[in-house]
């Protein structure tokens, strides 16, 4: 099969290589680049868990080919937190809130809520809420989730419901 | 690690220490963060597929398209020569190996199971050839190149089909999986069946669920020496996994090293290996390089285990008041062509009256071969009891006209009925249903939901309730090979920092945190100092993982009492060192305190240090180091219980369901980390509302799963899935600590609330048949009064006609006591001598010996098995055997055995007490 030269910012590096036309984002990065926060799922678009961002919007590394993604910026779950290890706020506020367990699915979480929050205006809950209908995690029953949601969405630090006595 | 009786203990029922007397309570009970995030937060996470090794190959399947027939020819030529492809392989290239494929209770299969196809296929999805090459892509094309021809059958797929069509297996005389319990009603029960002022048949159809964990299965196998094999692999404990395969490959167990430090989510599918990954282990040491098998979601979806089909139906005989007064249950469950294990889940029949006050029960119960992929656990296996007693028993209150929390009330088990057992033998010591359920409705004002449900009604809204009671048997140990204690090994190390190396193994359980919260909490020091690791068979001792509800309890327990030997420790030392009483001794946040003098205090670095490197210090006899271990015990068997209530809205013009408010109200006992029980219970609960309202696994007429994709195979999402509160009572169980299991909980009770609710909402329309999943066309059939399915649904009635109407269905082997062929000539009886018999349980295969004398028609001898051996006394006329064993063990029942002897062979069966009857054969040894 015949292969394409293409070149990526990845995390704020420069990667350039050459792939198969066949080769989907997802791949391309766990395989070629080695980003593998980025996970698969389903390969077929339903479970979000390979979302990364392209340009700065949330995409779906298994639709998207890599040769599509020539030139582009892009980020994965890696490139998130600063370099002294400070947790990026939607990682924090994951972490803090419980909203992952086996974390397979929380990669792709953590890119959708990102790419929402990058955006000048801060997101509403329902915003998120419903970017993140798009993501299936097994484990959780959401719950930690959708608390982290909140706390990004509400201009003041929400207070942690971790779901007290009633 | 040196392990002195000092250090060591294993007994059960060795009640810890006292508590360090500082930070008590400091971490445990604590929401604290979870060790594992920080990794998984920023894709620092290792899963199966993010392993890659030098000269690493991939794997592709060659899979069944039909569901059943003879595979005529296999032709590899095509694909062979695809560049890149390295070896094509069928079971012809692995049957060399001789492996079995065993149960989780690590027995070989009822049925004859091989890794690859051999000669016939039985599912659609089933791994016919196994092609390695350079790419995956790669092997994908060249498995779809592979030429099969198949001379085909009719398939068997529902449990209706495999009730009359051919046996799945070549050779077996039916599809009975595995069977258990009475083909008749006894006749007592009958009549109080038939006399009850009120008798209610309710009937529970599950469909077949796709435990979906985010991970799918994979492994990546590497043949490190002529006996080594390490194993990266997605499972549920290392440890099982290395023992597996050890047996199954009959390689040493100290061989294998199984690594599974990261796994995405296993709710009973990844217990063990299977045909795949078995295949890829095998590939690995023909082909001599390592290779990597990661199942893509369409395989996962169409070949991985499947869980849940099954039928029921509950017969309750009740008084005016409500009152239980007996009850029959029969049930039959899917096991596909190739089962984890054989199943007729005996479980559904020993829980389903446990928590509550029923005289009597009697069952029926078996498991079905199909032609469809093969049974594996899913969350609470044996939910079914609490789905058809709970749903049964709103049910009857409406028929009767009671109060569905009041019918619940006059017949839970509450805390001063106990101890008592249930109708089916279970010792019930500390169950709290009925607790559970009065602080429910602490939390939830059930009248005001009734005048808001009233008056919902007027304006055409249509609000339910639905309450469910269950408690759940979790940490068992010892009554399973497999399902043993839990291993802590701890230290300080000499920097004062703690690591521990446990037996437990998480798939999103988060047992490196609660673990390393006990160990901080109990040795006094920081939580951010104590490191945990677990997820490698070459690291800790034996467990079973995560099944069954038990890591929290069990080991919990091991990492409580190897903590306290630990400090003792500690304090013996310190109090060595610093001229002070042990008594005096304090440890706080990684400092050593002595009472009274302030200026003693020394870190516990620099006591460890001592502890390791200055052994001229040390007090007499005193072993250097500071490291303990202890592996727990625990009680048989820990309940947990829960209430739960759910609110639902039906919209009549659509048949959507949506969830209003759902409050979980559970006893857990001790809770390590609440968000941890939580999150455990939550992930439990979104699971149950994909199992009454979106996913399943369907099949056409020829066998043909209808959901290949998550387009098809609905889980929940954020949108499905409600807020939950939650209500903990903890009353600490007679485990070390008092924890009770949590993992599974929520999957057994949110069927039945929320299928209540449902059920509760649309009263006004008629009984909602429970035919899972209720989708918006069956609940809308409800409504109209009419089936709007495509296919109706006509068998309901067949089915228990069938299943009431007298007369066994299957015959014991004509050659069993009673139907022994009595014409056979004297010289062929003779019963003197050895025997080697196999009793066959559900649990798979029993091999023992038996050895009979007769002198007339008494009968003497003994049956030995690896548990030991057992004498017995009993009758013999002609070939005729008879003769009962009392066993203590798992539980007391008597085995009464009546066995026939025809020449060299001997078959009959063995009647297990409550547990029904199971073959048994043999040949003169
Ligand atoms: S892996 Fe891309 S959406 Fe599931
Ligand atoms: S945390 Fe396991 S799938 Fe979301």
């Amino acid at each position: 099969m015949s292969k394409h030269t293409i070149e990526m910012t990845i995390n704020g590096r420069r990667h350039t290589a050459d792939v198969e036309s066949r080769v989907s984002l997802s791949d391309f990065l766990r395989e070629d680049a080695g980003y593998t926060g980025v996970h698969i799922g389903c390969d077929h678009g339903v479970c979000g868990a390979c979302t990364v961002m392209v340009n700065g919007e949330a995409v779906r590394g298994c639709l998207m080919l890599a040769v599509q993604a020539d030139g582009a910026r892009v980020t994965t779950v890696e490139g998130l937190a600063a370099p002294d290890g400070t947790l990026h706020p939607v990682q924090a506020a994951l972490r803090d809130e419980h909203g992952l367990q086996c974390g397979f699915c929380t990669p792709g979480i953590v890119m959708t809520m990102a790419a929402l929050s990058a955006r000048e205006k801060r997101p509403t809950e329902e915003q998120l809420l419903n970017a993140l209908s798009g993501h299936l995690c097994r484990c959780t029953g959401y719950q930690g989730i959708r608390r982290a949601a909140r706390k990004l969405a509400s201009p003041e630090p929400a207070e942690s419901t971790g779901g007290d006595s009633v | 690690m040196s392990a002195p009786d000092s250090t060591t203990g294993t007994q059960a029922g060795h009640q810890p220490a006292a508590r360090p007397r500082s930070g008590s309570g400091r971490y445990i009970g604590q929401r604290v963060p979870r060790k594992e995030d920080s990794r998984l937060l920023t894709g620092r996470g290792q899963f199966v597929d993010d392993i890659t090794l030098p000269g690493m190959l991939h794997v592709a399947f060659a899979r069944s398209p039909i569901a059943r027939g003879r595979i005529v020819s296999i032709d590899t030529d095509v694909a062979r020569d695809i560049a890149g492809v390295h070896a094509i392989y069928t079971q012809q290239d692995l049957a060399p190996f001789n492996v079995d494929l065993l149960s989780f209770y690590l027995v070989p299969p009822e049925v004859e199971t091989t890794p690859l196809a051999n000669g016939r296929v039985a599912y659609v999805g089933e791994p016919i050839a196994l092609v390695i090459a350079d790419s995956r892509p790669v092997a994908e094309d060249a498995a779809s190149l592979i030429e099969v021809v198949f001379a085909e059958e009719d398939p068997v797929v529902t449990i209706d089909d495999a009730r009359r069509g051919m046996p799945v297996h070549p050779g077996a005389e039916d599809n009975i999986a595995a069977q258990m319990g009475e083909e008749e009603i006894d006749e007592d029960l009958q009549a109080q069946l038939d006399g009850a002022p009120h008798l209610i048949t309710h009937r529970v159809v599950h469909q077949r669920i796709s435990q979906s964990p985010m991970e799918t299965r994979g492994v990546v196998a590497t043949r490190d020496g002529a006996e080594e094999l390490t194993l990266y692999i997605t499972c549920q404990s290392p440890h099982l996994v290395a023992r597996w395969v050890s047996l199954a490959l009959g390689l040493p167990q100290t061989a294998i090293r199984v690594i599974a430090k990261d796994v995405g989510g296993g709710f009973g599918l990844k217990n063990h290996p299977w045909m795949e990954e078995t295949a890829v282990i095998l590939a690995a040491q023909l082909f001599n390089r390592p290779l990597k098998w990661i199942e893509d979601r369409y395989e996962n979806l169409i070949a991985a285990n499947q869980a849940r089909e099954q039928e029921m139906v509950l017969q309750i005989a009740l008084d005016d008041e409500g009152k239980l007064i007996a009850s029959h249950g029969d049930y039959s469950v899917n096991n596909g062509a190739y089962p984890q294990l054989s199943e007729c889940n005996i479980a559904v029949h020993m829980f389903v009256w446990a928590a509550y006050k029923m005289p009597r029960y009697g069952f029926l119960t078996r498991g079905w071969y199909t032609n469809t992929v093969g049974y594996a656990a899913y969350r609470g296996p044996w939910a079914m009891e609490s789905l058809i007693r709970e749903t049964a028993l709103d049910v009857a209150a409406r028929r009767i006209g009671i109060d569905p929390i009041e019918l619940r009330r006059r017949n839970l088990v509450t805390l001063q009925d106990q101890p008592t057992t249930s109708c089916m033998d279970i010792p019930l010591e500390d169950i709290t249903p009925a607790e559970c359920l009065e602080k429910l409705l602490q939390a939830f004002d059930v009248s005001a939901f009734r005048k808001e449900q009233e008056a919902g009604r007027l304006q055409g809204r249509h609000l339910g309730l639905g309450i469910a009671t269950y408690v759940e048997p979790t940490g068992a140990a010892g009554a399973i090979t497999t399902m043993t204690g839990e291993l802590a090994q701890v230290r300080i190390e000499p920097t004062g920092k703690v690591t521990a190396t446990m037996s437990t193994h998480s798939q999103g359980h988060g047992t490196a945190t609660t673990m390393a919260q006990i160990f901080a909490d109990r040795l006094g020091v920081a939580y951010e100092d104590v490191t945990v690791f677990e997820g490698d068979s070459s690291r800790g001792g034996f467990s079973p993982g995560a099944a069954g509800s038990r890591q929290g309890v069990i080991a919990g327990g091991a990492a409580i009492m190897a903590a306290d030997l630990l400090a003792t420790r500690v304090r013996q030392l310190a109090a060595h060192l610093l001229e002070a009483e042990v008594d005096a001794i304090t440890v706080d946040d990684g400092m050593v305190h002595v009472e009274g003098a302030p200026d003693k205090s020394r870190s516990l670095a620099e006591i460890a240090s001592t502890a390791y490197g200055e052994p001229d210090r040390l007090p007499p006899g005193f072993e250097a180091g500071l490291e303990a271990q202890y592996r727990y015990q625990p009680p048989p068997m820990t309940f947990s219980s829960a209430a739960n209530a759910c609110v639902v809205e039906v919209d009549i013009d659509t048949g959507f369901v949506k969830i209003l408010r759902w409050i979980s109200s559970e006893d857990c006992g001790t809770a390590i980390n609440p968000s941890v029980v939580e999150g455990q219970i939550a992930g439990g609960l979104a699971q149950a509302i994909g199992m009454v309202l979106l996913e399943e696994v369907r099949f056409d007429a020829r066998g043909n799963p209808l959901a290949a994709t998550y387009k098809d195979y609905h889980l929940p999402a954020i949108s499905d899935v409600p807020d939950f509160e939650f209500v903990h009572a903890s009353t600490p169980s007679q485990s070390v600590g008092g924890m009770r299991g949590v993992g599974e909980g929520g999957a057994i009770i949110g069927a039945p609330a929320l299928v209540n609710a449902i059920a509760d909402a649309l009263a006004p329309f008629g009984e909602v048949p429970v035919d899972l999943p209720l989708t918006p066309t069956k609940i809308l059939g409800v409504i109209e009064g009419r089936d709007l399915r495509s296919k109706p649904d006509s068998d309901q009635h067949q089915f228990i006609a069938e299943h009431t109407a007298a007369g066994p269905q299957v015959e014991v082997p004509a050659t069993a006591a009673g139907t022994a062929d009595q014409t056979a000539a004297p010289a062929d009886i003779r019963v003197d001598g050895d025997w080697n018999m196999v009793l066959s349980t559900p649990m798979g295969p029993q091999e023992m010996t038996g050895h009979f004398e007769t002198d007339g028609q008494a009968l003497s001898g003994y049956l030995s098995s690896p548990e030991g051996q057992m004498e017995f006394t009993g009758t013999v006329e002609g070939g005729n055997l008879k003769f009962d064993l009392k066993v203590q063990k798992p539980m007391k029942i008597t085995l009464k055995y009546t066995l026939a002897v025809n020449g060299d062979k001997i078959a009959g069966k063995c009647k297990m007490g409550i547990f029904g009857s199971a073959k048994v054969s043999g040949t003169r040894a």
